[in-house]
């Protein structure tokens, strides 16, 4: 059993809260949120002990591991005094707001030699897993060029101001939903170091952008293009794409479908010259518990077993969502 | 309950395997008397009960099948509640304070913050029955002997291990509409011991079961024991886990499991519904 106490719980917080409390190995100690309303219906209904106060929660429970899901603002100071107390980090994407912060506690982390992973879920999916598989291995053959997009329906009127509309907050979608494809993009292609263009728009939202659209390169000289726009009401909900074509085939994959065609028979099995369609059914792997999709619960498995020792834990590091959000500062600093 | 339901998900463009599949079916659906008039072929091929997220276009149908009162006599709809969508985008937007705000009626909220949270705390439950009421408005007049809790508000709820909110569920749709409570998971098993840990039995309980043992959390070889051995009243969804088994090996699968009283499923044209209403029949007589 390993002791896990969680930090904000809003949506992502009850979301992993609620995986958490039905995971075998995991036993939940604490729960820490400053709203009143969701520690007194926690309180009431469920078996989890409620703090106001994070800090009295650390002091009484001394949780193992800590999952935080605060405001994005907040997470360099709870991550910085977690990790200097030696307690197992989770902390939700994006990882910090301040990309020399975010160096800071990466470089802690090492030194206390703790498990650190950010919620960066997309990496759990079987379609992009399959897709990385496909692409490292270098059957596409030479790439020539990406394509990162996401749409959704987050933003799609004027409405009164939430902290979703305030960039020192970690509002906008460049944040909430453009590191998604930044990270995956990173993950699948390769780290992404330059930005040549950005145009951050504003659609319905007062003070931030609702929708972003960047050119960029990645170390080994790939261009690409970023488009995301979650002010788009034609999604029913978040899509993830990427789009990724070389000189021997391309690749278009998001969350449920994976298209291939390879130019030449000579590619890996089980696919054929041509179009290739798979779907995440060919793809999920089975989880204990489901909420919301298997990734969610395959993230939380990962980190709990690379605490326990059973898996290596490579995956959503705090060093590959620093290299994120540096690309996030890049753009920031780029747009026009 | 009948042997087999129609489901609504081909109408709002929900396609677990294919994004694309999914536009082209919402623009298939666009219009509402389209999916009444796919709810019309499902009842001549003999599918009389339509189980339904409460979805804001559900409400128009209904305003539909209220115009012609005679013709749907003998017609049920099984609403499942809430559409997780509308719900999921207003916390993301506004938090989850500011979308019971906007969504518990009257001015239940109104008094909250007037009075402060000692008023509300005591009574959560009065607000879960009037967010209850407010998705059953839209079909009124119209049997809805059966409703469902939709898997993300189960499955969260049981995570979070709030079996009195489950209990408390189950007395108000008894109380209030004369109706089977119900529930959809992904969870099946578990779901089925916690409603038992407080007193429910038997319960109508609609998971994800197919060959392919896609969705069904805790591995196949689980679900198909708690068939055989438990109490517990299943209706198999995603029987054809999205697409991927050939039709008739899927539906034999389901057909041939214990405990299983129906089966849902959705489709859009009048072929694909009669192949499965048929092929369903078939299997069902071949088993006796």
């Amino acid at each position: 059993m390993t002791r896990v106490a969680l930090i904000g719980a809003g949506k992502m917080g009850i979301s992993h809260l609620a995986i958490l409390g039905a995971h075998p190995d995991v036993q939940v100690v604490g729960v820490a949120d400053t709203s009143k309303i969701v520690t007194d219906v926690l309180g009431k209904y469920s078996n989890f002990e409620c703090f106001a106060d994070y800090q009295k929660m650390l002091d009484k429970t001394k949780p193992e591991a800590v999952f935080v899901a605060a405001p994005t603002k907040f997470h360099g100071s709870i991550v910085k005094e977690l990790l200097q107390k030696g307690i197992h980090v989770f902390v939700e994407k994006p990882f910090c707001l301040n990309v020399n912060e975010g160096a800071e506690l990466v470089q802690l982390a090492k030194l206390k030699g703790v498990v650190t992973q950010v919620g960066y879920h997309n990496k759990f999916i079987g379609t992009f897993e399959e897709a990385k598989r496909i692409i490292s291995s270098g059957a596409l053959g030479d790439l020539q060029h990406f394509l990162g997009e996401a749409y959704g329906p987050v933003v799609v009127r004027k409405k009164a101001d939430t902290w979703r509309s305030k960039p020192e907050e970690g509002g906008g979608c460049l944040l909430d939903y453009a590191s998604h494809v930044i990270d995956l993009l990173n993950y699948l292609v390769a780290p992404i170091d330059k930005v040549h263009g950005a145009l951050l728009k504003s659609i319905y939202s007062g003070n931030v952008e609702d929708a972003v659209y960047a050119l960029l390169e990645t170390n080994n000289k790939l261009s690409g293009v970023l488009q995301v726009n979650w002010s788009d009401e034609t999604y029913r909900k978040m899509s993830t794409s990427v789009t990724v074509i070389g000189d021997k085939g391309k690749i278009i994959v998001d969350a449920t479908e994976l298209k291939i065609y390879f130019k030449e028979a000579n590619c890996p099995q089980p696919y054929s010259r041509g179009w290739n369609i798979k779907h995440i059914n060919d793809f999920a792997e089975e989880v204990s518990f489901y909420l919301r999709g298997e990734e969610y619960s395959a993230q939380i498995d990962y980190f709990i077993k690379a605490i326990q020792g059973k898996v290596t834990n490579n995956k959503n590091t705090f060093e590959s969502a620093w290299l994120t959000d540096s690309v996030i500062d890049k753009i920031k600093k780029t747009k026009n | 309950m009948e042997r087999i339901l129609f489901g609504d998900n081909q109408f709002f463009g929900v396609n677990h395997v294919s994004d694309e599949k999914s536009r082209a079916q919402a623009i298939k659906f666009k219009e509402d008397k389209t999916i009444l008039r796919t709810i019309d072929i499902a009842r001549e091929e003999g599918v009389n009960t339509f189980m339904c997220t409460t979805h804001d276009r559900i409400s128009n149908v209904c305003d539909l099948i209220r115009l012609e009162p005679a013709k749907y006599s003998g017609f049920n709809i099984y609403p499942c509640m809430p559409y997780a969508h509308k719900y999921a985008n207003a916390v993301t937007e506004l938090g989850i304070v500011g979308t019971l705000k906007e969504y518990v009626p009257g001015n239940f909220f109104g008094s909250l913050f007037k009075g402060g949270l000692a008023f509300v705390s005591k009574d959560y439950m009065s607000m879960m029955e009037l967010l209850i009421d407010a998705e059953m408005k839209m079909f009124k007049g119209i049997n809805t002997p059966v409703i469902f809790i939709q898997n993300v508000l189960t499955d969260l709820i049981m995570g979070l291990g709030m079996k009195d909110i489950l209990k408390s569920y189950h007395d108000y749709i008894i109380k209030k509409y004369n109706a089977e409570p119900a529930y959809i998971t992904m969870n099946m098993p578990m779901l089925l011991d916690m409603l038992e840990s407080v007193g429910i039995k038997n319960p109508i309980i609609c998971s994800s079961i197919n060959i392919d043992g896609f969705r069904m959390s805790g591995g196949k070889a689980l679900y198909e024991k708690t068939l055989h051995e438990k109490q517990v009243r299943g209706i198999a969804m995603q029987v054809l886990s999205g697409g991927a088994t050939p039709v008739k090996q899927a539906l034999e699968y389901v057909c041939n499991l214990p405990k299983i009283e129906s089966i849902l499923f959705g489709a859009s044209s009048r072929g694909n519904i009669h192949e499965t209403v048929s092929l369903i029949k078939q299997f069902d007589e071949k088993r006796g």
